[in-house]
C-alpha cells in the first residue's frame, strides 16, 4: 500500500479545492434585499470551476436567493434588488450591458420539481439549442440531442421513444431529462436547487452518479437539504444562515470539523 | 453544544458514552486483581480475573453494536461522529487492557512463594502507575477533558523508564541463579503487560484529543521503552 503524508498544511484557510481547480464564479460583497428584507448580506464567495459546490443551510437562510442571483433569475421578482459584485471568468454579469440571454445560455439551471415542457422528449432537448442557433442541420441537432440525453444517461432508457411525451417519464427521468435540457445549450455553470428533494432514493442515486461523472467538464453548484448528499457529492461547502455566508471549506473539512458552531450545530442535527 | 432536535439521538449518544464509562470501570477492577492476585500470591483471585475477562469482551461487542447502529440510524457528522468512531476504540483499547490483565493473572499460578518479593514488588508498582494511567483516562473521558488526557499521555513515559530499570534488574536476577529464570521470565512478561496497558490508554488518551479538536495529535509521544535495544550479555567461560 502506497502511503503519503497529507501535503496540506492542517491550518489552511483557503479551501484547498480553490488550489486544484481554475475559479468560475467570484461574488463580492452581494447584498440581495426583497423589498425591506435583507435576504443576503456582504456575500463573498470563489466557486471553484469543474467541481461541485453545495450550498447547505436551514430554509430561508438565502442559499437558493445566492443561487439565483448567479443567473440573474431574482431581476424577474419584483422588489428584488442585488448590490455588489458577482463575476462569472472575471465578467461582471450584473454589468448594464450584459446579454441576460447569453448569461443563461452559459448558465444552467435544474430545479426541484422536474418540470419538462410538455412536448417530446426529443423536443425538450433540442428546444435550447434551437433557440439558440447552436445546429446547423437536423442532423447536427439529433447529434446534440443524442449527446445530451446520454451525458445525462438517460439515452438508453428513452431510445425508442423519442417522441414520447417528456412529462410520461418517471420523476427520476424527468429530472434527467431537465439536466438534458440544461447540457444540450452547453452551458459553463449548471445550478442544482435541491435536485433530488421530489425522488426516490434509487432516483437520487442515479442522479448523484450523474453529477460525479459530469463534473469534471462543469461548474456545477447544488443547494440541497441532504447533508450526505452534499457531503457525497461535493467538493466544496457553503453553509449559510439568516442571509449570512457562515462557513465555506473543503466538504472533507466541513463534515468532519466544521469551525464554527452554528455549522457544528446545523449539520449535527442541533438547530433549535 | 446545545441538544439535537431528536432527543433519541442524545439518548443514543448518551448511553454509548455510559457503556464506555462501565466498561471502563470493569477494566479497572481486572487490573487492580490481577496486580493483587500476582502480588500476593492470590490463584482463586487470579481464576476470578481469568473467568471475569469475558464479560469485557461481551461489553466491547455490545458497544460496537450500539455505535454501528447509531451510525446507520443517524448518519453522524462532525462531534457526533467522531464520538461514536472514538467509542469503538476505546472499547476495543479497554478490551485489550483486559487480556492483558487476564493474562497477567493466569501468570500467577507459574509464580511460586519462594520467589523474592523484592522483584514482584516491581511488578506491583508498575501495575500501580498502570493503574492510575486508567482511571485518570477514564476520568478524561468522562469529562471530554483534552488538556487532562494530555496529562495522562505525557506521563506515560514514567511507565517506560520504571519497566527499563525493571527489566535490568530481572535480567541479572536470572544471570545469577538460572532457577530463576522460569519464575523470572513470568514476571518480565507481567511487566511487559502493565507497559502495553500504558501504551492503551495512551491510545486513549489521543482519541479523546481527536473528539475533542478533530486532529490527531501533532506531536510525537515520548517513548522511553529502550528494552528492545538491551544487550543481554551472557558470560563466556574461559
Amino acid at each position: 500500500m502506497d502511503v503519503s503524508l497529507p501535503k496540506r498544511p492542517a491550518s489552511a484557510k483557503r479551501p484547498h479545492i480553490l488550489e486544484e481547480r481554475p475559479i468560475k464564479i467570484t461574488a463580492r460583497d452581494v447584498n440581495v434585499y426583497y423589498g425591506e428584507k435583507h435576504a443576503i448580506k456582504h456575500l463573498s464567495i470563489d466557486i471553484p470551476d469543474r467541481a461541485v459546490s453545495a450550498f447547505i443551510g436551514p430554509s430561508g437562510c438565502g442559499k437558493s436567493t445566492f443561487l439565483r442571483t448567479i443567473n440573474r433569475m431574482n431581476d424577474t421578482i419584483p422588489g428584488c434588488r442585488v448590490e455588489g459584485e458577482v463575476l462569472v471568468d472575471g465578467e461582471n454579469i450584473y454589468d448594464p450591458r450584459l446579454d441576460v440571454v447569453q448569461l443563461r445560455a452559459r448558465v444552467g439551471m435544474v430545479f426541484q420539481k422536474p418540470n419538462p415542457f410538455p412536448k417530446s422528449i426529443f423536443e425538450n432537448v433540442a428546444y435550447g439549442p434551437r433557440i439558440h442557433g447552436m445546429a446547423r442541420s437536423k442532423t447536427d441537432l439529433e447529434e446534440i440531442v443524442v449527446n445530451s440525453l446520454k451525458k445525462a444517461s438517460l439515452f438508453e432508457e428513452v431510445k425508442d421513444r423519442m417522441g414520447h411525451s417528456g412529462t410520461s417519464l418517471s420523476g427520476g427521468q424527468q429530472q434527467r431529462l431537465c439536466i438534458a435540457r440544461a447540457i444540450a445549450v452547453n452551458p459553463e455553470i449548471i445550478l442544482m436547487d435541491e435536485p433530488c428533494s421530489a425522488l426516490d432514493p434509487i432516483a437520487s442515486a442515479r442522479i448523484e452518479e450523474l453529477i460525479d461523472e459530469i463534473q469534471k467538464n462543469y461548474c456545477i453548484i447544488i443547494v440541497t437539504h441532504s447533508m450526505q448528499q452534499a457531503a457525497r457529492v461535493s467538493q466544496l461547502t457553503a453553509f449559510f444562515h439568516l442571509g449570512d455566508l457562515v462557513e465555506v471549506g473543503d466538504t472533507d473539512e466541513m463534515f468532519t470539523r466544521p469551525k464554527d458552531p452554528r455549522t457544528q450545530d446545523y449539520i449535527t442535527g442541533r438547530f433549535g | 453544544m446545545p441538544d439535537h432536535t431528536v432527543k433519541a439521538y442524545d439518548e443514543e449518544l448518551g448511553s454509548l458514552k455510559k457503556m464506555v464509562a462501565h466498561m471502563g470501570g470493569l477494566a479497572e477492577e481486572q487490573l487492580a486483581n490481577a496486580i493483587a492476585a500476582i502480588s500476593r500470591p492470590d490463584t482463586r483471585l487470579a481464576d476470578q480475573v481469568i473467568a471475569h475477562d469475558e464479560k469485557l469482551d461481551v461489553m466491547e461487542q455490545q458497544i460496537e453494536e450500539k455505535a454501528i447502529l447509531t451510525i446507520a440510524k443517524r448518519q453522524p457528522m462532525a462531534h457526533d461522529l467522531r464520538q461514536i468512531i472514538v467509542t469503538i476504540r476505546i472499547a476495543a483499547d479497554l478490551e485489550r487492557i483486559g487480556d492483558l490483565a487476564k493474562n497477567t493473572a493466569k501468570r500467577t499460578h507459574a509464580i511460586t512463594e519462594q520467589m523474592p518479593r523484592k522483584l514482584i514488588s516491581g511488578l506491583a508498582r508498575m501495575g500501580g502507575l498502570a493503574q492510575e494511567q486508567l482511571k485518570n483516562i477514564l476520568d478524561a473521558y468522562a469529562h471530554s477533558d483534552a488538556s487532562k488526557a494530555m496529562e495522562v499521555w505525557r506521563s506515560d513515559e514514567e511507565i517506560d523508564a520504571l519497566y527499563n530499570s525493571i527489566f535490568r534488574e530481572l535480567l541479572t536476577y536470572m544471570m545469577e541463579d538460572p532457577r530463576m529464570i522460569g519464575p523470572c521470565t513470568h514476571l518480565l512478561f507481567g511487566t511487559k503487560n502493565m507497559e502495553r496497558i500504558g501504551d492503551h490508554t495512551t491510545n486513549i488518551a489521543e482519541n479523546i484529543y481527536y473528539l475533542v479538536h478533530g486532529r490527531t495529535i501533532a506531536e510525537a509521544r515520548p517513548k522511553k521503552d529502550a528494552t528492545s535495544l538491551t544487550p543481554i550479555a551472557t558470560k563466556s567461560k574461559d
